[in-house]
């Protein structure tokens, strides 16, 4: 996982498998970066995800509330359909925003 | 002849072990003709029931988690079981967005993504004894 500070942004680059184990080094890395930077908005850039379970649904979610204590927002790119599958059904589109690319996620909407 | 197989892996309730048990039972399945769609929904609820297994069936404890896998014709059953505390109230945990452990950040959408992916999930439980998760899905048949 690589994360990059763009202003008040976070691109959180995730890589492989977004199951518990790796959850749990999300969610820390994550919030040491958030505390350190100021930051406004969490993007998740899910192009390098080939698998994702409900542990990953309870790391956006808590990233979400997290944003929420600070009037900030979290959104995510790069969603391949076998993960949509996941994030459709979990609900959780209604309180993140999914861009279609990187450059529509930056660009300071919402 | 109906084709038919079985296996078994034992692993103790390391999360490091999520990503062995899920690849494991993907490629045991994949001995019959399925598509990637099908695998990846077996792999799935296989995730999802081995942290289940870790996070509350162990929840301060260390044990084995067994994942053991069926097939006879096109129907695979996969049962995943711990040595565990044991769940309290099965209908309650099988709510959707129920979790006994909210400070974890659990979606509570475990259950939910098994009954999902597969056609059939029972739960076996008793407290102080364990848990079992015996889950069924009919491989559809291709052309």
């Amino acid at each position: 996982m690589k994360l990059e500070k763009l202003g008040e942004q976070l691109i959180v680059r995730l890589e492989g498998e977004l199951d518990h184990h790796y959850a749990t080094r999300v969610r820390e890395a994550v919030d040491a970066a958030v505390l350190v930077g100021d930051i406004r908005k969490i993007i998740f850039d899910f192009t390098e995800v080939g698998f994702m379970d409900s542990s990953g649904i309870g790391a956006i979610m808590g990233r979400y509330r997290l944003m929420r204590t600070v009037g900030g927002t979290v959104g995510a790119f790069g969603i391949s359909p076998r993960v949509d599958k996941l994030i459709a059904m979990s609900g959780i589109k209604k309180i993140i925003t999914i861009y279609t690319t990187e450059k529509e996620a930056t660009r300071g909407i919402s | 002849m109906r084709f038919s197989n079985d296996m078994s892996i034992q692993f103790p309730n390391k999360s490091a072990n999520e990503g062995f048990a899920r690849v494991a039972a993907a490629a045991f399945v994949a001995q019959l003709d399925v598509t990637v769609e099908e695998l990846s929904d077996v792999k799935t609820a296989v995730s999802e029931a081995v942290t289940n297994a870790i996070v509350h069936g162990y929840e301060n404890m260390k044990g084995y988690i067994t994942v053991a896998c069926r097939i006879e014709g096109d129907l695979v059953e996969i049962k995943v079981s711990d040595s565990g505390h044991g769940i309290p109230d099965v209908e309650k945990a099988r709510q959707p967005l129920y979790t006994s452990r909210p400070e974890l950040e659990r979606s509570g959408m475990g259950f939910t993504v098994m009954e999902t992916f597969m056609d059939e999930v029972d739960v076996v439980s008793a407290l102080g004894v364990g848990t079992t998760v015996i889950m069924k899905k009919r491989i559809s048949e291709k052309d």
